[in-house]
């Protein structure tokens, strides 16, 4: 065991945890105002529901020994029983415990990705259910195909350092899956949408950026030279592809929105997420210049193609996940994480063959699978919540809560009997007091 | 006795208030309101979707007067008001039938 790559690997594993309230700011900003506890709480369940999977069986899934031509792993490690407190695997210089909570963090992540595409419309029982399902029969298999020793992806070459596949495209392919089931909200294309706290969205995307220091880095699974070369050119993909989406907003609308520079910064944040142990610097703010502008330019493909893709996650995600799958296959050095060189390093097709079979494989795959359980919990229980419920706000319907207090809304409080009352009485006395005022 | 009602441009509020104690009134009415005359609203965008936005931000004054004042203190207002470029806003007269104060319930002018 080494001891600095287990520390530096344990607070990775902490600070993608925080990525994910992260996400659910960045999302949460963006929604009217009767939508945003429910867009934080599509996010916060995930931590819950996806944490105890894992420990069931999601981690043997995923991890295990592979059960069948490298598309999942069995059941033997399941409950985590019999994971020795300092146990290594062949290879690794972590723990496997530490392994696993890493790894947990990536699984919780990527279902809550997809919840922008389906956001102020979705029953939130319906939602959790969805998570569930879809992390079992989508997440888990796709992560073993890209990242257990004998998953197929892995095994073919493919390069996926952090994520571009396995999270980013699985989640933005499924998170489209998800919408052509569901349907659009009431009043799109019609009604004003903007988000109700851009704030909130800045405070988001700079939670998401911090957080992905581990995510990226810590992907390396040690503290050394790779490493320090995934974070930073983590900071410049994020940089040059903020500058890129400004700079398309700029041309094409006129103004250099908040909105867009945390747009970009979160595109370039997808985009050297496979790539970030394989680019130069200077590779990085190529792929940065071009996820930025181009998936500036994706977002708008919703109102062209008629889908309510609300936040954008197939814009930003699957876009941004594509290309930055892709840039291996053109931008990879041959210096860093491995000696596979990209076609513009004079290493032929080859790697990017390699890739195009990654990013293909995942988005049919997940597409697939996704719309059929979409439908299937459409068809049965029902995705969405009703008309008049979603005019009048989802927060009020689903979590019987509000926001924000905007004004003294007037009314009393009803004690349930037994609760707060040492009489148990129903509706205490009001005070009897006089104020002069 | 007349209600002078005013929409005007928020930043203006401050001297409006301060001239209209000036001119000796003792209290008046604010509320934030929206709303939109020849100016209409303006433009937004978020990720290349524009949207119209109709209303813009206004407060409404409201403030009681005699008969005899309140043309002049319509006109003490008004200028307060008044920046010169469009979106200034409107204000008005109308009659009031009866005005009480509610703690010593005085009627008419003394309630003023």
């Amino acid at each position: 065991m080494d001891t600095g790559n287990t520390a530096f690997v344990l607070l990775s594993a902490a600070l993608v945890m925080l990525m994910t309230p992260g996400l659910a700011f960045f999302y949460g900003g963006m929604v009217r105002v009767k939508s945003v506890l429910n867009m934080l709480m599509m996010s916060f369940i995930c931590l819950a529901v996806v944490t105890v999977l894992w420990v069931l069986y999601g981690f043997s899934m995923t991890f295990s020994t592979d059960a069948f031509g490298g598309l999942v792993g069995d059941l033997d490690w399941y409950g985590m029983r019999d994971i020795g407190v300092a146990e290594l695997w062949d290879g690794y210089t972590i723990p496997v415990t530490v392994f696993a909570a890493f790894q947990l963090m990536f699984a919780i992540i990527t279902p809550a990705l997809i919840s922008g595409a389906v956001a102020d419309r979705t029953k939130f029982t319906a939602w959790a259910l969805f998570v569930a399902f879809w992390v079992t029969l989508v997440y888990f298999p796709v992560a073993h195909w890209v990242w257990a020793a004998d998953g197929w992806l892995f095994e073919k070459g493919v390069i996926d350092f952090a994520g571009g596949t396995a999270v980013h495209i699985n989640a933005g392919i499924a998170a489209l899956a998800l919408v052509l089931v569901i349907g659009k909200r009431v009043g799109f294309k019609r009604d004003p949408m903007r988000p109700h706290n851009l704030p909130l969205v800045m405070i988001g995307a700079g939670l998401l950026w911090f957080g992905w220091f581990g995510f990226n880095a810590g992907s390396w699974l040690a503290a050394d030279g790779v490493t320090g070369r995934a974070l930073i050119n983590t900071q410049i993909a994020t940089a040059a592809a903020m500058l890129g989406w400004l700079f398309l907003e700029k041309i094409r609308d006129g103004h250099l929105t908040t909105l867009g520079a945390a747009s970009g910064a979160v595109a370039g944040l997808v985009a050297i997420t496979p790539a970030c142990g394989a680019l130069s610097p200077l590779g990085s703010i190529a792929l940065g210049l071009v996820a930025g502008a181009v998936c500036a330019w994706a977002v708008g493909l919703k109102y062209r193609l008629g889908y309510d893709d609300s936040l954008d996650v197939v814009g930003v995600h699957l876009v941004g996940g594509v290309i930055g799958s892709l840039a291996p296959g053109l931008l990879a050095t041959g210096h860093v994480q491995s000696d596979a060189k990209g076609l513009f390093y004079g290493g032929g097709f080859d790697q990017l063959g390699k890739q195009l079979i990654g990013v293909g494989a995942v988005l049919g795959y997940s597409f697939v699978v996704t719309y059929i359980l979409g439908t299937v919990i459409h068809k049965t229980i029902g995705f969405r919540v009703s008309e008049d419920d979603e005019v009048a706000g989802i927060d009020r319907v689903e979590h019987a809560e509000t926001g924000y207090d905007f004004a003294a809304l007037g009314g009393s409080t009803r004690p349930t009997a037994g609760i707060g009352t040492a009489t148990g009485a129903g509706a205490a006395a009001p005070a009897d007091t006089k104020v002069d005022a | 006795m007349k209600l002078i009602t005013a929409v005007i441009k928020p930043h203006r509020l401050d001297d409006v208030k301060n001239a209209l104690q000036a001119f000796g009134v003792h209290g008046l009415t604010v509320t934030e309101a929206s709303g939109y005359g020849r100016q209409r609203g303006h433009t937004e965008v978020y990720r290349g979707a524009e949207y119209q936005v109709d209303l813009v931000p206004k407060v409404r004054i409201e403030v009681l007067a005699d008969d005899e004042d309140a043309e002049e203190l319509l006109e003490v207002l008004v200028k307060a008001a008044r920046t010169g470029k469009i979106g200034d806003g409107k204000a008005w007269i109308v009659p009031v039938d009866s005005v009480v104060r509610v703690r010593t319930g005085e009627r008419g002018p003394e309630a003023l």
